[in-house]
């Protein structure tokens, strides 16, 4: 047991925290770096304001793995002389994945690339939790085969904004629409998707556009009224 | 019988409807060891020497915005700026942070008075340094959000500056810290955005699928088809070389398939599968052969419940569960009978996140991370599973998308923390959305044989229900109670409950509202029947019958379900019930609703969980019966306070939303084996069927209460008596396709 020590996410430190200790890894570039940050409370000092935090290394807080040798041949490795490797162009960065080219995108971005903001909901193309876009339009990546996207341009939620201050999700976060916030990252491509190509949506137009994104909680007038509002806060901007 | 957490929980959210009302105030730790201590501010609240406030979360996360409520309580009589806070979750530790559970609508109610307590006394222990520091009475010293004042000279110094100084002050006992006056709060009803929206905007990893640890394996799990059966045998040896699996496990299970299941009955069997992606191990199962020992549960259908039902519906009940009055003189003596049949059916819950958990089994200790709403159940379970002390395990708590009460079962955290145990590595197991539709802990259906009276006045007289519901002949399945003391239970002049029950072989849990999400459906659905039996509006029927309170009912003894007190007095109070419904009718001017075929508005309210809603729904009905919900007015009271009340206004929403899908939702079973699988044949409503919706709060002198459940119930009834008012027809069987009826 570690004494007042907390494990919480990467993400929520990260916009919270100016802490010079912390290192955030960037999806993508690291497969394998953790993904959650060590921060641990001095003990006895937790009014002091005495903290560490640190990026964990795999070496300090998990074992290292048994030799490659024990274990069958890894995913990555597995794929030599049996597939081709993938060009994949995503949120405008070239990559190649080793994978059968009937792998679902989803679990390629999830599992392989951890671009983990992109939901599994149902596995068949009815909730719209794994929504991305592929060249601008709207995509359900669970039943979308990578080894047709050589020629694409995929954009996850990750990518759809540098600074995530793209006008969908700066009226989700003005708004608070999120409750459970599972299905948003879905709800927020879908959306984008739309206004890129329909800049003033009428209810109606939201309704079609929309209504293959389940939110389970309900949060649908928020979704709705949110888009209204990235409508128009887009609408400026083209003024300006 | 001294109260504790298991009995708590046992006896109350999760058999049927409601809460004891005494489980809020009594010591919920008491049950596997000492009492709980008393909190420590130094727990919860972190000052850095720059000024910023960290506040531990202590609840779960899966939507109810527990992460933004509690911490507002704290941070409130703390004194500090909201945009000062930063927001952490706190991991399992209750000797620590005192109950760590959401659920029950419970974390207000719960949370209320020690949470400010716990920032009031931090404040305190603030003064208390500044006082020291200049060598002045603590009582000429205030504080101004972030800082300690003293008055006399003028003098000042932020939190930072004082922090070290004030936490190794000696805490002051809570109940002796000063509360603020609600006129002065400046967090607590003004709303705040959810800490963690910039992060779902954003695609952060944050939820209990996000999590990601280096080397770490994925596992799938393929059960057993019918509940409780267990592998005679699988093809284990090829599937292990098939691409990327790493291993493949025989669960043998250690569920005992009876006529009754209960709340954490064991793991289930199956073959799990652990491979390098979740993908991998998923096109393993597809190659897996097993052959499976169902056992008995595979003898089950829903044909078969209907037609026991339907025996038993005819004969005489198998206990009487509440009787006063003589309501079979009285219905001989009435002006009118009315009798009439509900039935509804089981439904899965299907978070949007499907069930899983991370966990890391290394050097004889484990590690998880737990979406779990209810963790030291969870932790427990695991112990016992594992055969290892619960000191050996440490939780991490995260967020999950979504609980509606399925996450208060830890069967999925039992399963990782099994499979890590026999891997060399960190594991996360996901279920698929059809091992969550199968495997789920069902909301359990029901059927109700109902009969009325009203005299020539047109007074309600009479009241009578044979449920017949499932279990062993003594326990109820989880979630197949109703309260003795349930609405309109109390105020009718003569009632009767009485009760049936058959065997089942599934496994029930809590959803949203249980027990309470289905009563309230029948209650007030068949009040409407009454009302217009006697030919009278349903709103001024019902008023009369909350004037009418009887004799207050005390229970015998343990009684299992309903909002009471510990001593078996009803909670309800007609007041607070009269005034939503008043409310409600006069913001959906009810008075005045147009009354043309086709259209038409419906109106109910409910109690449960402490809470008190009244909806008013307005539908339009199609010449094909496809109903379209135009509108819906909710008017709630949970007490004095809304304290987030942008997010209380979300939860209203989604109780509406929520009881919009009961009503076209149904599992069924065919030898054993759920027929339904996915969001196409369990379906949730979509934005295109999303109504209108407004909500209206009234403020009542109430210590204030939770907003989990009590919003949906009333949303059922309100659509099927507004269904009635446009067409005529009555919905007594739900899923409503079953009535002719279905949404547009």
């Amino acid at each position: 047991m570690r004494g007042g020590a907390t494990w919480f996410l990467a993400a929520s430190r990260e916009l919270h925290s100016d802490d010079p200790g912390l290192e955030i890894p960037r999806p993508g570039r690291d497969r394998r770096v953790a993904r959650f940050v060590y921060a641990g409370v001095v003990p006895g000092s937790c009014f002091s304001g005495a903290r560490v935090s640190r990026a964990i290394g795999s070496r300090s807080h998990f074992p290292s793995r048994p030799p490659r040798s024990s274990y069958p041949m890894r995913f990555s490795e597995l794929k030599s002389g049996v597939h081709m490797p993938i060009k994949l162009t995503i949120n405008n960065v070239a990559t190649t994945v080793d994978v059968p080219p009937d792998t679902p995108l989803l679990w390629v971005l999830r599992d392989v690339l951890q671009y983990t903001g992109t939901k599994f909901g149902c596995g068949m193309g009815v909730c719209g939790a794994c929504t991305v876009m592929i060249n601008g339009r709207a995509v359900r990546s669970c039943i979308t085969r990578v080894g047709s996207l050589t020629e694409d341009a995929i954009t996850t939620i990750e990518g759809l904004s540098p600074d995530g201050q793209h006008p969908v999700q700066v009226a989700w976060e003005a708004l608070d629409v999120p409750q459970c916030g599972y299905c948003q990252a879905g709800q927020i491509m879908s959306a984008a998707a739309l206004l890129a190509h329909t800049p003033h949506p009428t209810d109606e137009e939201i309704d079609t556009a929309m209504s293959g994104n389940i939110c389970r909680c309900g949060t649908y007038p928020r979704i709705r009224q949110a888009i209204h509002e990235a409508a128009e806060a887009g609408a400026a901007a083209g003024k300006q | 019988m001294p109260m504790n957490r298991r009995t708590f929980l046992k006896t109350s959210a999760l058999v049927g409807g409601g809460f004891t009302l005494g489980l809020y105030k009594v010591d919920v730790a008491g049950a596997q060891g000492p009492p709980e201590p008393e909190l420590k501010p130094q727990a919860f609240i972190h000052i850095a020497p720059d000024g910023k406030v960290t506040i531990m979360a202590r609840a779960s996360e899966s939507g109810q915005g527990m992460r933004n409520m509690l911490p507002m309580l704290i941070a409130e009589e703390l004194d500090v700026d909201w945009k000062d806070v930063v927001v952490e979750q706190a991991e399992l530790n209750e000797r620590k942070y005192g109950i760590q559970f959401s659920g029950g609508s419970a974390n207000t109610p719960m949370g209320w008075d020690p949470m400010r307590r716990v920032g009031a006394a931090g404040r305190m222990m603030l003064i208390t340094a500044g006082a020291q520091t200049w060598g002045v009475p603590e009582a000429e010293c205030t504080t101004q959000p972030g800082r300690v004042v003293h008055g006399g000279s003028g003098r000042s110094a932020g939190y930072g500056e004082l922090g070290a100084k004030a936490s190794a002050l000696p805490a002051p006992a809570l109940k002796s810290v000063k509360l603020k006056d609600p006129r002065d709060y400046r967090i607590i009803g003004h709303s705040q955005k959810g800490v963690d929206t910039p992060a779902i905007v954003t695609g952060k990893p944050l939820f209990g699928i996000d999590v990601t640890l280096p080397g770490m394996l994925y596992a799938s799990i393929e059960k057993a088809p019918a509940y409780g059966g267990k592998v005679k045998s699988a093809n284990l040896d090829e599937v292990k070389k098939l691409p990327g699996v790493r291993n493949a496990l025989v669960i043998e299970g250690t569920v005992k398939p009876g006529p009754v299941i209960g709340w954490e009955p064991g793991m289930e069997g199956g073959v799990a599968i652990v491979a390098d992606t979740w993908w991998q191990a998923q096109q393993a199962r597809k190659q897996l052969k097993v052959d499976w020992d169902l056992g008995p549960a595979a003898l089950q259908s829903s044909e078969g419940f209907a037609a026991k039902a339907a025996e038993l519906l005819k004969s005489p009940p198998a206990s009487t569960q509440r009787q006063y009055g003589d309501p079979d003189g009285a219905l001989k003596g009435a002006a009118k009978v009315v009798e009439a049949t509900y039935e509804y059916p089981f439904i899965a819950h299907v978070t949007m996140e499907p069930q899983g958990a991370t966990a890391h089994w290394k050097d004889g200790k484990l590690e998880m991370w737990s979406s779990s709403t209810l963790p030291i159940d969870g932790r427990g379970l695991v112990a016992r599973q594992l055969g290892i002390p619960q000191s050996d395990i440490t939780t991490h708590m995260v967020r999950s998308g979504g609980s509606f009460g399925r996450r208060l079962q830890n069967d999925w955290l039992v399963e990782a923390a099994w499979i890590a145990r026999q891997v060399d590595a960190p594991v996360k197991l996901l279920w698929s959305r059809e091992d969550d539709v199968a495997h789920d802990p069902f909301r359990p259906g029901g059927t109700m044989g109902m009969k009325g009276a009203v005299d020539s006045q047109g007074k309600l007289t009479a009241w009578q229900q044979h449920f017949i519901t499932f279990g062993d002949g003594k326990e109820t399945t989880s979630s197949g109670g109703i309260g003795r003391d349930s609405y309109p239970a109390g105020f009718v002049p003569a009632y009767g409950l009485y009760r049936s029950m058959q065997p089942l072989t599934q496994r029930t849990g809590a959803q949203r509202a249980p027990g309470d999400n289905a009563y309230c459906w029948v209650s007030q659905g068949f009040l409407d029947e009454m009302a217009f039996a006697a030919g009278r509006d349903p709103l001024e029927f019902q008023l009369e019958l909350l004037s009418n309170k009887q004799a207050p009912w005390k229970s015998s003894g343990e009684d299992e379900v309903g909002d009471h007190e510990p001593s078996g007095a009803s909670a309800l109070i007609p007041e607070r019930f009269k005034g939503v419904l008043e409310l409600v009718a006069e913001k959906s001017g009810w008075a005045k609703r147009a009354k043309t075929p086709g259209r038409g508005m419906g109106i109910a309210a409910w109690f449960c969980h402490l809470g008190y809603f009244a909806e008013v729904a307005d539908v339009t009905v199609d010449a094909d019966n496809k109903v379209t919900l135009n509108h819906v007015w909710a008017a709630g009271d949970v007490g004095s306070q809304i304290i987030n009340p942008q997010a209380a206004e979300s939860m209203g929403f989604g109780g509406v939303i929520e009881g919009m899908s009961h009503l076209g939702q149904e599992i069924t079973w065919v030898g054993g084996k759920v027929q339904q699988s996915n969001f196409h044949n369990h379906p949730v409503m979509r934005m295109r069927q999303t109504p209108k919706m407004d909500v209206y709060w009234r403020k009542t002198d109430y210590a204030p209460t939770g907003l989990g459940e009590p919003t949906l119930p009333p949303v059922l009834p309100a659509i099927t008596n507004a269904i009635f008012a446009a067409t005529g027809k009555r919905i007594r069987t739900l899923p409503m396709q079953k009535s002719g009826f279905r949404w547009a």
